[in-house]
């Protein structure tokens, strides 16, 4: 297996505060690798990182192929759909619009639509729902929608921040069994940014644990969630 | 009741104009979130250009469309020089810019065309339209035109995709960078669209109060009571805020005793303030909500 994306001595900026410091990890293609870490440990800014949302410094690598300073929108064009902190759901648009425009950057009409129809399969509710506002729309819903809506780039890797967030645990189970079938069936790379541990690890195959914005362990995810060391010291359960 | 009918259509006209210049301001408005003060002095001067090209002995048309291309890409090159440096700028910088531009373009139209006041030819003629007394050929165009355009631009936003992705770019910008979409271009465009929906409002309006570089003052004023009588966040709001303050306007200045020309404008906007005072977003805006 190569590595799908590279990512060596990442240091990241807000302002004057430093929020990286020297970060190293790398994905492999066809991998679900999951970041965790405790409240304010830099998980987020990874991901924004990698998106060219915050300052940093470090070598990015995708494919080979060098990140650093190309433009948020550039870097989508590459196959990276990011799924934001929030879902970054366009409210007061149709489900289907915020479905067009995960495909935005796509000229191929009939993949697009055929797209569509396959993200309903995926998620039925929103084929029911397709004409109304996504901000009607319930947390578990707009979840799908955020995530249905990355797909529709045909992504090599997504990039999840915290899919879980303010979700009830049936839906969260819902949503985990669907990425891990996106993961396997459709090949999509994952990088998922998750506090709730147990859950990400036993979807992973590879974590890393982050603490104020250095990794401080890695590994297989079975081997993590059985040592309870790590799991006492770092993931609180 | 003839005279209502008459006063009530008039007013639809130029509240078509008033219509227009609310929307080219709600645009840019949705793309940068502050008011374009130079809005009318821009159409003004494309109306000038306009005018020069039939001067040298260029149809109606031809001088309507290529003013229009002229303004699209006016309006896009004042965003790239002038006002995406300021992206990041505090507001005052910004209205500073705002003012600055309108400033220069009302000199250099009175240095290249001087103060006078000039004839604009109207291509719909003056005659009464269908033989009815109650409104003119050219009034006709007016409401006509304004209507052929918010059709195009409502099917410009609803089933286009460049329209998709500006709509997305002025909504939530970065979720629109998220899926790839370029919006400090998307802001450009918005520039570009909103000029030239002013250099029609400009070519319209000009047969009316005719052509001189101070010509768009009261229309500005009326079009932005127009957008923040609709709400700055809706455009459909701003156009049916802009037939409004037109209609009122007329029948103000036909009713109420000792109003006439002069007292017209302070009439409508003290309307407007109440209606403010009451519902602060406008008739159709959303309040924005802003997490502290």
């Amino acid at each position: 297996m190569t590595a799908l994306l590279n990512v060596k001595d990442l240091r990241a900026y807000y302002g004057q505060v430093q929020a990286l410091h020297g970060l190293s990890f790398s994905l492999n293609e066809g991998s679900l690798t999951t970041l965790l870490g405790a409240n304010g440990a830099g998980k987020t800014t990874t991901l924004r990182a990698i998106c060219n949302m915050v300052r940093s410094t470090g070598a990015i690598e995708f494919e080979g192929k060098p990140l650093n300073n190309k433009s948020t929108e550039s870097i989508v064009r590459f196959g990276i759909a990011h799924v934001p902190q929030g879902r970054g759901t366009f409210t007061n648009m149709t489900v289907e619009e915020n479905l067009q425009l995960g495909a935005i950057t796509r000229s191929d009409k009939a993949g697009i639509v055929a797209d569509i129809e396959r993200m309903y399969s995926y998620f039925p509710k929103l084929k029911e729902r397709h004409t109304q506002q996504a901000g009607t729309l319930s947390g578990g819903e707009q979840q799908m929608l955020a995530v249905a809506r990355a797909l529709m780039l045909r992504p090599r890797l997504m990039l999840l921040d915290e899919p879980s967030f303010g979700l009830a645990p049936l839906v969260v189970r819902d949503l985990f069994g669907i990425l891990g079938k996106i993961n396997r069936e459709e090949k999509v790379s994952i990088l998922v940014v998750e506090q709730n541990a147990q859950l990400a690890l036993e979807l992973a195959d590879k974590a890393y644990v982050i603490e104020t914005g250095r990794i401080v362990m890695s590994g297989v995810a079975k081997d993590i969630a059985n040592d309870e060391n790590v799991r006492k010291s770092y993931l609180g359960y | 009741m003839e005279l209502f009918t008459n006063q009530v259509l008039a007013g639809i006209a130029t509240g078509a104009i008033y219509a227009c210049m609310a929307l080219a301001v709600v645009m840019i408005y949705q793309a940068i979130d502050h008011l374009n003060f130079a809005q009318g002095e821009m159409a003004m001067f494309s109306t000038f250009i306009s005018w020069q090209l039939m001067q040298w002995g260029l149809p109606y048309w031809g001088a309507f469309i290529v003013t229009l291309a002229f303004s699209f890409a006016g309006g896009i090159a004042i965003e790239r020089v002038l006002f995406k440096p300021l992206t990041k700028a505090p507001i005052l910088t910004q209205v500073a810019g705002f003012i600055a531009l309108f400033s220069i373009i009302n000199s250099c139209a009175g240095l290249i065309w001087d103060f006078t006041i000039k004839q604009y030819p109207t291509p719909f003629g003056s005659s009464p339209f269908l033989g009815s007394q109650l409104i003119s050929t050219h009034q006709a165009g007016m409401i006509g035109i304004t209507l052929l355009l918010l059709v195009g631009l409502y099917f410009f936003f609803q089933y286009t995709r460049v329209g998709l992705a500006m709509r997305a770019a002025a909504a939530l910008p970065e979720s629109a960078r998220l899926v790839g979409i370029n919006t400090s271009w998307m802001i450009a465009l918005g520039w570009g669209m909103a000029a030239a929906i002013g250099s029609i409002a400009g070519m319209l309006i000009a047969p009316v109060v005719f052509l001189e570089p101070n010509m768009m003052g009261g229309v500005l004023i009326y079009g932005f009571a127009a957008a923040v009588l609709g709400g700055l966040t809706s455009p459909f709001g701003a156009v049916l805020g802009g037939f409004l303050v037109g209609i009122f306007e007329n029948l103000a200045g036909t009713y109420i005793p000792h109003v006439g020309n002069e007292m017209k404008l302070p009439i409508a906007l003290a309307l407007i303030i109440s209606v403010l005072v009451i519902k602060p977003a406008g008739l159709f805006g959303r309040n924005i909500v802003k997490r502290v």
